[in-house]
């Protein structure tokens, strides 16, 4: 177990690295203008270009910006300098909404994903596997924006069944806080319900021709527990591994879009409004944040993996 | 009918044209598909004939006659019209888009040209970086195949919205100058190459894959014996047997890049005004939303069918292709979720 630690910890380190090599490359370098004038935003003067090119190095060499700019961020000491908010304190403040939607929405679509699933799986080729294919197919080809734009006028408007926007924390008051989600919930899930039911359809139709699930029905099991316990359980073992990329990405930046919607006021709602005002610092923060964040998570699910089937491990490693 | 092959059998080209035209719910989605294209592509002559006006023709304080009765095409509020369908002959079929009371109708058939054009565009792109780089990476192995996958593993890292937006934003203010490309800052072909360029591990990866296991067999020996230099077995014996993935592949793209073009434009971090697509227009409609839903729901109505189509097409393509298929190759759009398949040792 500890050299695959090790391992994979190495492994984590250099792409941290080489991700924040390529936000920095991606913000102050690849653009055709003066970074200063681009990290200033919109009430640039000539004095705040000075300031930023004297503080973020723009007049040095590359490793030197390099190591300054993550200076900047990793200290806390970035600002906005359109807003002159500090922007990991921002960032801060959104976590526990941001975190409400990603874990809400991800309950409920694992929850539908794996009952449709399991319900098409059950009845392939019949009218209810039809049903749920084509709702399924809909589910992951619709813009996020479209289901929140017919929740609004339809559910929030036409008939003021949910409030349009807001966030309750949880611990002011936990049934204000649920009814205030439950549309962002939905919006953000639908998209994962069509895939993951797809995707666990496929598997347990393969799993239906296993040896196993011969062997399980030749010793008389009745065919609930052969699909409940052998066909089913086997078939969530890619689900989950997918859970936990998809996971790690919509908190890492996938909800931006509906948490700015519902004006949740989470990370993701920072970051689009920064991006509607061209505010370069918070985006840049955002980034580099959101993809260590994954790339920690993914590690952590291939250690704990790893402890839970030797195979990987022996094989180093999943992928 | 001249016989193909041994025993006149049939080629499998033909065998997986015959399977799709069997499947029906990928024949329709087809033709959806390609009514959407000759809807964008009608825009100049719905433009020109019955709408007489054009994208970014402005009525702000005209009136129009509707079954003979004078309104105004923004009332002085600014409420635009909404849908007057064939009340004033064309003209504002879906009504006007806002403030500016321009004819969303013609709007819409212009913004998905910008929509398909980014789209398909940005397939090619993928697909011929992902080809490129997965034949080199498969086929030398080594070196090559390190430096590729790794560089590959770090922008697969990244959420591909949030790479899409750094990426989008960072260009959408100073422009792209990159050795001998040059790029300004509105220009369409930064959407186009950022989408392209972010999709490409998703599918390098896969095909990377495969030629892993492809370069093993006893056809690429036999070009190797016959003399064929690296390109020639790349090109001449690999590529031909990586079609059907790639068509399968491309279709899927660009479906997924029609979805993160309207993400980013919707966030105002793809296709940069005066330029529209049906994600700035569903972005500029949400300002209306209460007042006239249309002006987002159209657009984004318009997105969904034509994903729904690719999606289903390519699902059916894939079938008819290689119906043992096991490589599942899905990717998905909002955050770029990308199943990992067997390695082949």
């Amino acid at each position: 177990m500890a050299p695959f630690v090790v391992r994979r910890l190495a492994g984590m380190i250099a792409v941290l690295f080489a991700i924040s090599v390529i936000v920095f490359l991606i913000f102050n370098v690849i653009p055709n203008s003066d970074p200063a004038q681009r990290m200033a935003g919109k009430n640039a003067t000539p004095q705040l270009i000075a300031n930023i090119t004297e503080e973020w190095g723009f007049d040095e060499p590359l490793p030197e910006q390099y190591l300054k700019t993550m200076e900047l961020i990793f200290t806390g000491e970035l600002v906005s300098y359109s807003s002159r908010l500090d922007v990991d304190e921002e960032i801060r403040k959104g976590l526990p909404a941001t975190a409400s939607l990603c874990i809400g929405a991800a309950v409920i679509w694992m929850f539908f994903g794996i009952l449709f699933g399991y319900l098409s799986a059950m009845r392939a080729g019949r009218l209810t596997d039809r049903v749920l294919t084509a709702l399924a197919l809909a589910g992951i080809s619709m813009p996020v924006f479209l289901l929140a734009s017919v929740f609004l006028y339809y559910l929030t408007f036409r008939v003021e069944l949910f409030p349009s926007s807001g966030y309750v924390p949880l611990t002011e008051n936990p049934l204000d806080w649920a009814y205030h989600l439950i549309l962002p919930w939905t919006t953000l899930a639908v998209l994962f319900v069509g895939f993951y039911s797809r995707v666990l359809r496929s598997n347990m139709l393969e799993a239906m021709n296993e040896d196993y699930v011969r062997t399980a029905r030749a010793k008389g099991l009745d065919e609930r527990r052969v699909m409940t316990r052998h066909v089913l359980r086997n078939s969530l073992i890619p689900i989950v591994t997918l859970f936990g990329l998809d996971f790690a990405a919509v908190i890492g930046g996938g909800a931006i879009i509906t948490e700015s919607i519902f004006s949740l006021g989470g990370v993701g709602q920072y970051a689009a409004d920064s991006i509607s005002n061209l505010d370069l610092p918070p985006i840049m923060a955002v980034t580099l944040f959101g993809a260590f964040f994954v790339v920690l998570f993914n590690t952590v699910v291939d250690i704990v993996y790893a402890y839970l089937d030797p195979r990987i491990r022996l094989e180093g490693g999943r992928q | 009918m001249t016989s193909r092959g041994p025993a006149g059998g049939r080629g499998p080209p033909r065998i997986a044209l015959r399977r799709l035209r069997s499947n029906r719910p990928a024949l329709a989605a087809l033709g959806l598909f390609v009514a959407i294209v000759v809807f964008v592509l009608a825009a100049p002559l719905w433009a020109r004939e019955v709408a007489e006006t054009g994208p970014n023709a402005t009525h702000t304080v005209e009136k129009i006659e509707v079954d003979g009765e004078r309104r105004d095409v923004v009332t002085p509020d600014g409420t635009p019209i909404g849908p007057v369908w064939l009340g004033a002959g064309g003209k504002f079929f879906l009504g006007a888009d806002g403030r500016l009371g321009r004819d969303e109708m013609v709007r819409l058939m212009y913004g998905g040209r910008t929509s398909l054009l980014i789209g398909i565009t940005a397939a090619l792109l993928t697909t011929v970086l992902a080809v490129v780089l997965g034949l080199v990476a498969g086929y030398y192995r080594g070196w090559r195949d390190s430096v590729i996958s790794r560089s590959l593993d770090v922008i697969w890292a990244f959420p591909v919205v949030l790479l899409g937006i750094a990426l989008g934003t960072a260009l959408a203010v100073g422009g792209l100058e990159l050795g001998p490309i040059s790029i300004s800052s509105g220009s369409i072909w930064i959407p186009i190459l950022i989408i392209g360029f972010v999709y490409t591990p998703y599918m390098a990866r896969p095909i990377r894959g495969e030629v892993l296991a492809l370069r093993e067999r006893e056809f690429v020996e036999a070009a190797v014996a016959r003399g064929a230099g690296p390109l020639g077995v790349m090109f001449g014996e690999l590529l031909p047997n990586l079609w059907s993935t790639i068509i399968v592949f491309f279709t899927l793209a660009v479906a997924n890049n029609m979805l993160l073009e309207a993400a980013l434009s919707f966030l105002g971090a793809g296709v940069q005004p005066p330029s529209s697509s049906w994600g700035t227009m569903v972005s500029s409609g949400f300002e209306l939303i209460y007042s006239a839903p249309l002006l987002a729901i159209a657009p984004g109505v318009l997105i969904l069918l034509t994903v729904l189509a690719l999606n289903v097409f390519g699902d059916g393509l894939r079938d008819a292709l290689d119906p043992r298929s096991k490589v599942r190759l899905q990717f998905e759009a909002h955050t770029g979720t990308y199943e990992p398949e067997e390695e082949v040792a």
